[in-house]
């Protein structure tokens, strides 16, 4: 009730008054409809750093947290916490990159940040061996659970071809402002796993997305709920296995985070970065047709900055 | 009633674990160390008798310890150690309480009926049928109560507070989800609940010294115990007050006699005596054990039937039967062998040390340790196996066995299990979403964590599943994984026995040097 109530009241909110910091981002992505007009670039790349020193400078080149952040706000981060396996691997998410991002959030205001990620082995375990939950902890945030269906709300999507339902945690309905942190890996399924990859980690019945073609419910989902902030960690990246991977040996240090409120351009820079094309990946083409964003990665201003 | 200390002490100390006991075999949130476990269930009478023949290891000692205890002190297994036994006294005294019902008087032990049914016990479970001691033994019955009838009600309670604090978004304690559940095992629980709490409030202790094989088994041996109860003929006036206070019904006040092999040592009688003609002291001679006789009709009769119903169902038991899941739609999986437990070796060894106590069952993380019905037999009935539609096992997780009491799953070093091969996944490309839509899926080759399921060229831009076997270390996130239904396409044949799998290769990638420019 509380969570529907919340919605109704800000999207009446958002329509009517366009008031757009009253809501966060949730607010200013239903006032103008737009992409955030205020950065100064469209897509950060650093190089060569360690994922917390990459972190500042991307964040501090789009003008810090605060750009994002509002005092007391809700967060949500969600990074990759889908596998049981070590930082090493890098099937997760790296945990001190999520810390970093917490650490900001909160010293931008943030009343509450919450992180959790549906699962794809034991959750516990997942959230215990990313170094993930240890992570959250020390850094102040709060890891939250996603293991059971009665965490999540059934939503419309809208605008979605083939996804026109789904069930969605309760804390991506609730959160002022969403942060998504995925891991750059290859994978089985959909050749790269990238942002819009990582929502997969915010619904309850993906088995669906399975039968319904897969890429094309991801774009969907895409239109759903844009996340108003996405970082790629790429800085241990997975060639292949993915998403899981069988050993270390899969994996390639190669230093490097992106950082965009756009998913389509950031998932596009992303696939370049691990040696692929855009057009390749079925569901970067699909969500560009949707209009989720842009993946003419000539037409974006970018950022790079290598350390 | 005056109450002895000693009576004091036994309730106390059997109460303290009891608790023991329901804590670990219903802790939820895994914080319970595998060691004190290890170390409790260490004392369990049955299972530490597998545990000995089954590995010949010292952890299967604790019978042993059981048994001289036994011969000093009588039957204090029965009343402190068992927790079946302390469930009865519970369910005793909160139905004396609710239904004032008379206490005790002395009866006629069923000797007969219950030398027969350990000798059934012992000879099945040498033969490997263990349906026998499933049925029996108290300590699996007991953890089948808690982990079939309590838990399920542990969860619903927890997702409950669970809610309740997510709308003042505290989201530190979570839902727990509830994928092995098994109706017939909590139905079977239920069944074994109820007749004992009217055999409690009729006749105390009567399933432990007439069914029970432990309680028949140390009964034999109580005979000769060094410290027992006895009358003193010239304090007692045969009151009957003793009699009534003794829940195994063993006193015969007017003939001045206590069977001692029924006598579970509560020290109840001890108190209750107005002329303290009743004492536990060291026995001058051997103690006189009643002759058989005949019980009342009815109740012979009831007990026979039973001891009949378990001689032809362990006869029964030498059928084999394959599993079939599911009703004939587009290509039913069809798996010859149900997939036992890492670490069990394979069906013949597990079936045959099993005794279906659930404790993995509870504990499993992933939840995908679930109660049979007849997939191992019928002698295997209720003994737990991998369900993959439920979940799959864990790859780096070993848990079932290290805590598994009587040594049917074996406990595996952390290298052993990741090659150890449960069985083998079996494509079944009619069924895949790849053939039958045309669109991408690969959800089995995602969840796979050694690569046996990879994804190879289909048609166009389409990749599908292709199995390698050898790598496979039928997990059975593969088939928990595919979205197919209401067949999956994709599925794990148990082996009848584990195997050893092959290590995935592993050739280091080359790392490569962070360039200046970017590629955009």
């Amino acid at each position: 009730m509380k969570r529907r109530d919340f919605i109704q009241k800000s999207i009446g909110a958002g329509a009517i008054a366009g008031t757009a910091f009253a809501f966060g981002g949730f607010g200013r992505l239903l006032a103008s409809g737009l992409y955030e007009p205020l950065l100064p670039f469209d897509l950060v790349a650093v190089k060569g750093g360690e994922p917390e020193a990459m972190f500042e400078k991307a964040i501090l080149s789009l003008g810090g947290m605060k750009a994002f952040v509002k005092k007391g706000q809700k967060v949500v981060v969600k990074p990759n916490i889908g596998w049981d396996v070590t930082p090493e691997r890098a099937g997760d998410t790296n945990p001190k990159l999520v810390a970093r991002i917490i650490k900001h959030c909160l010293d931008a205001g943030a009343g509450e940040v919450f992180v959790f990620d549906n699962t794809c082995d034991n959750w516990a375990k997942c959230y215990k061996t990313s170094g993930i939950e240890k992570a959250v902890k020390d850094s102040g945030g709060k890891i939250a659970p996603a293991n059971t269906e009665a965490y999540y709300q059934a939503v419309q999507v809208k605008q979605g071809k083939n996804l026109k339902n789904a069930k969605v945690h309760e804390l991506i309905l609730e959160a002022d402002v969403f942060i998504n942190v995925p891991v750059l890996k290859h994978h089985s399924s959909t050749e790269l796993s990238l942002s819009m990859k990582n929502l997969m980690g915010v619904v309850w019945d993906r088995g669906y997305w399975h039968r319904n073609d897969l890429n094309q419910c991801i774009a969907d989902y895409a239109t759903y709920r844009k996340p108003d902030l996405n970082i790629i960690d790429g800085y241990r990246v997975m060639m292949r296995n993915g998403p899981r991977g069988v050993s270390e040996a899969d994996v390639v240090t190669m230093k490097q985070l992106l950082i965009s409120t756009d998913m389509v351009a950031i998932d596009a820079a992303a696939t370049k970065i691990f040696g692929s094309e855009p057009a390749n990946i079925p569901y970067i083409k699909k969500a560009n047709d949707l209009k989720v964003g842009r993946m003419d990665l000539k037409s974006l201003n970018i950022n790079r900055i290598v350390m | 009633m005056a109450s002895s200390p000693l009576r004091q002490g036994r309730i106390a100390l059997s109460l303290i674990l009891f608790l023991v006991y329901s804590v670990i075999l219903l802790d939820l949130s895994g914080t319970i160390p595998v060691r004190f476990t290890q170390s409790v269930l260490f004392l369990q009478f049955s299972p530490s008798v597998i545990h000995f023949f089954t590995l010949a290891s010292l952890a299967g000692l604790g019978f042993i310890i059981i048994i001289l205890s036994t011969f000093i002190l009588g039957r204090v297994y029965c009343s402190l150690l068992c927790p079946l036994g302390v469930l009865q006294d519970i369910t005793a005294r909160i139905t004396r309480m609710i239904t004032h019902r008379k206490r005790y008087h002395y009866s006629m032990p069923f000797r007969k009926l219950n030398y027969m049914v350990l000798i059934l016990v012992i000879i099945a479970t040498i033969a490997g049928l263990l349906l026998p001691i499933n049925l029996t033994d108290p300590y699996s019955n007991f953890s089948r109560i808690s982990t079939g009838l309590v838990r399920p009600v542990l969860i619903l309670l927890n997702n409950g507070i669970v809610a309740l604090l997510e709308k003042i978004d505290i989201f530190t304690l979570p839902r727990i989800a509830f994928k092995n559940f098994k109706l017939t095992a909590t139905i079977y629980s239920a069944i074994i609940l109820i007749v004992l709490t009217f055999t409690t409030m009729w006749h105390g202790r009567l399933f432990c010294n007439t069914v029970c094989p432990v309680g028949s088994l140390l009964g034999f041996i109580s005979r000769y115990s060094l410290f027992r109860f006895q009358i003193d003929e010239t304090h007692c006036n045969s009151c009957g007050r003793c009699a009534a206070f003794c829940k195994s019904e063993c006193i015969d006040s007017k003939a001045h006699c206590i069977d001692v092999s029924r006598c579970v040592s509560c020290f109840n009688c001890l108190g209750s005596c107005p002329s303290s003609g009743i004492s536990y002291k060291r026995g001058q001679k051997p103690a006189i054990v009643p002759d058989l006789h005949p019980g009342t009709d009815q109740e012979r009769r009831a007990l026979f039937s039973y001891a009949a119903a378990l001689f032809s169902l362990s006869a029964l038991a030498f059928v084999p039967r394959e599993i079939e899941t599911g009703k004939p739609s587009t290509l039913p999986e069809k798996k010859k062998n149900p997939v036992c437990p890492p670490g069990s070796k394979g069906f013949e060894h597990f079936t045959k040390s099993c005794t279906a106590c659930h404790l993995c069952v509870s504990l499993c993380p992933t939840q995908v340790l679930k109660p049979s019905v007849f997939e191992y037999g019928l002698s295997g009935f209720l003994q737990p196996l991998l369900d993959y539609h439920a979940s799959f096992c864990n790859f780096e997780c070993r848990l079932c066995g290290q805590v598994c009491p009587t040594g049917a799953i074996f406990p595996l070093l952390a290298e052993e299990k990741k090659l150890l091969q449960l069985g083998k996944s079996i494509f079944l490309k009619e069924n895949c979403i790849v053939y039958t839509r045309k669109t991408s899926c690969g959800a089995c080759s995602e969840h796979c964590p050694s690569k046996a399921v990879q994804m190879v060229p289909y048609k166009g831009n389409l990749k599908i599943p292709k199995v390698n076997q050898d790598i496979c270390v039928g997990c059975g996130a593969c088939e928990y994984a595919c979205p197919t239904k209401p067949y999956k396409a994709i599925f794990v044949d148990g082996h009848r026995i584990h195997k050893k799998a092959k290590r995935p290769s592993e050739k280091k990638l080359e790392q490569k040097k962070v360039t200046e420019d970017f590629p955009f």
